[in-house]
């Protein structure tokens, strides 16, 4: 299989990652060599094989509905980029 | 010192010997002297490090020390650890001072260990090599033209080198495993649930699983016995008793120890692709299980070779999901120049990740999107249960699988670091332990025709730890192959 860089491209808008077009070029030529090997895969024939997505297959336990976390906003927005007033600054998204 | 087991360690401590503070002191001295050769640690916290030191005396001095009080060690970057420095190998999180402790950093404080700082390792741990690092490649401590593997490349190394006596690790898809082997150390993954992820920077979740590095395996044994246990803040976390792992290493003082444990070969491991000199020292340890009273059965892995593609597809997808946080509004990088939102988005993440994960971001956002979704990922999930069923199936006539841990021994450095597929053939042996949750450990047993380590690989069924412990402990009791150091630490 062989992507094309319009491909590459669109993942990359999905994925949200900025790339050149000489990056798209390198990237796509790396990726083209990944998804040979995935390619094996596909020589398998699973039918009636029931996917495993986790080594653990019981459900996801429950808690009790409680608060149990305290208040560290402070601590958390030192680590972020840009906040103001205790909310996180980001370009704005309505006019 | 630098070379005194844990339980050695524990004597001295515990003898007065020497203090805490003075054995920190040691390994400390050891990093500023041998670390900007290896460059195995990203993060050294001299200060946070006495100041444990010196609880850990009060500790001792009270009578209330517990195994690890006052034993340095170092964890993998990939655990936050508040108020220090936590990187996850990026330049995504170079400035990221963890505003808390994973679980497994709480649990190891304390248990009064020391923490000397934080472990190089590739880029949220993503790569074979340690070469993925924002912050340059780790070298190998045996040779410093070669890797140390990955991605826990910096513990293994560290410990390796004595710049510390123990490590933390992580294993996705033999990030423990491999590095121990190639470094000439003993690193132990436990059974996925074992150990919690909480506060363990995610990369493929159903594959994530933290782990131990020592010189031997009595050593490992200690760590992860304290490193085990539940934990409600990890959905994932096994409710269930925590085992004493060292106490499970006693075993009967007669030449033949493992009399009546049963070894399976896999058919598929011994075929082809192992390099001559890491197969002479794997069969002659194999011989050595044998004359420690193991008996040996051929068994067939018939999908194994089908656990790197699968591999490349589910960790991808998850890491592409788990990596979406990485936004630049909350925490990490964020571009000095952007328009609008989206932009800003694309700009950090751009700028912020390495190639490498950027690839893998890719690779799962397209096996993940639509009209592909089925053709990848779902068939990488019914592959991976075929690689589970055919553990399964394998140990119901053997007690654990043993084989090479790697096909060959540590590569040059950059020898692979621009072909991805090369790099990732090269954990053909660990991945499918990943893949069906087992537990898997690296011990040495010898070394390669380049006089660099080669390790053997036991992989154990669910909760089978204590087993794979007691065997490699054995095995260490008669041989000296854990023993032997790099010159740096001679």
């Amino acid at each position: 299989m062989s992507l094309s860089n319009d491909q590459v491209g669109h993942i990359a808008r999905l994925a949200r990652i900025a790339l050149s077009d000489t990056e798209l070029e390198a990237t796509r030529a790396k990726l083209d060599g990944i998804f040979g090997l995935i390619e094996q895969m596909q020589a398998v024939d699973t039918t009636g094989v029931e996917p495993m997505s986790h080594p653990q297959e019981f459900p996801t336990r429950l808690r009790p509905d409680v608060v149990t976390e305290t208040d560290r906003r402070d601590a958390f927005q030192k680590v972020a980029p840009q906040t103001e007033a205790g909310l996180y600054l980001v370009p704005k998204v309505i006019e | 010192m630098i070379n005194a087991s844990l339980p050695e360690l524990r004597r001295a401590l515990d003898a007065r010997q020497i203090s805490a503070v003075e054995l920190a002191g040691l390994f400390l001295d050891r990093i500023d002297a041998l670390n900007p050769a290896l460059n195995a640690f990203i993060t050294v916290d001299r200060e946070g490090a006495l100041a444990a030191a010196r609880a850990a005396d009060a500790r001792i001095a009270a009578g209330s020390a517990g195994p690890l009080t006052g034993i340095p060690l170092a964890h993998k970057d990939v655990f936050c650890t508040e108020g220090v420095l936590t990187t996850c190998g990026s330049k995504m999180l170079a400035n990221f001072v963890s505003p808390y402790d994973a679980h497994v950093v709480s649990l190891l404080e304390a248990a009064g260990a020391v923490s000397l700082g934080k472990a190089n390792m590739d880029e949220f741990a993503m790569g074979s090599s340690n070469e993925s690092s924002y912050f340059g490649a780790v070298k190998n401590p045996w040779n410093l033209g070669r890797i140390p593997g990955g991605s826990s490349g910096g513990s293994a190394a560290a410990v390796a080198a004595r710049l510390a006596p123990i490590a933390t690790g992580t294993d996705t898809g033999g990030s423990v495993r491999q590095p121990a082997a190639y470094c000439g150390i003993t690193g132990i993954k436990p059974t996925y649930g074992l150990v919690s992820r909480y506060g363990m920077i995610a990369y493929a979740s159903s594959l994530d699983q933290g782990g131990a590095f020592g010189a031997s395996a009595e050593d490992c044994a200690l760590l992860l016995g304290a490193m085990t246990g539940f934990d409600a803040r990890d959905s994932t976390s096994l409710e269930r008793p925590t085992e004493d792992y060292a106490a499970a290493l006693a075993g009967p003082a007669c030449a033949r120890p493992l009399e009546g444990l049963r070894i399976g070969l896999p058919r598929e491991f011994f075929a082809e692709g192992m390099s001559d000199d890491v197969r002479a020292a794997v069969e002659a340890a194999v011989e050595q299980y044998r004359a420690l009273g193991a008996t040996t059965v051929e068994v067939s892995l018939p999908n194994a070779k089908l656990a790197i593609p699968a591999y490349y597809v589910i960790a991808p997808a998850e890491c592409s999901s788990n990596l979406s946080r990485f936004d630049g509004v909350r925490y990490g990088h964020r571009a000095a120049d952007y328009g609008d939102l989206a932009d800003m988005y694309a700009k950090s993440r751009a700028e912020g990740f390495g190639a490498e994960v950027k690839r893998r971001i890719l690779v799962g956002t397209y096996v993940l999107s639509h009209g592909y979704y089925d053709a990848y990922y779902l068939q990488a999930q019914r592959l991976r249960r075929l690689i589970a069923q055919d553990f399964q199936a394998a140990l119901q006539h053997c007690d654990l699988i043993a084989g090479p841990t790697t096909p060959t021994t540590a590569w040059t450095l950059g020898e692979k670091a621009d072909d991805p597929v090369q790099m990732y053939l090269s954990d053909i042996y660990t991945i499918a332990v990943n893949l069906a949750g087992l537990p898997g450990l690296s011990h040495p047993v010898g070394f390669g025709a380049d006089g660099l380590p080669v390790g053997l690989q036991l992989i154990g069924d669910y909760f089978a730890e204590s087993r794979l412990l007691h065997a490699a402990h054995r095995f260490q009791h008669a041989t000296d192959w854990h023993a032997r150091r790099p010159a740096c630490a001679a």
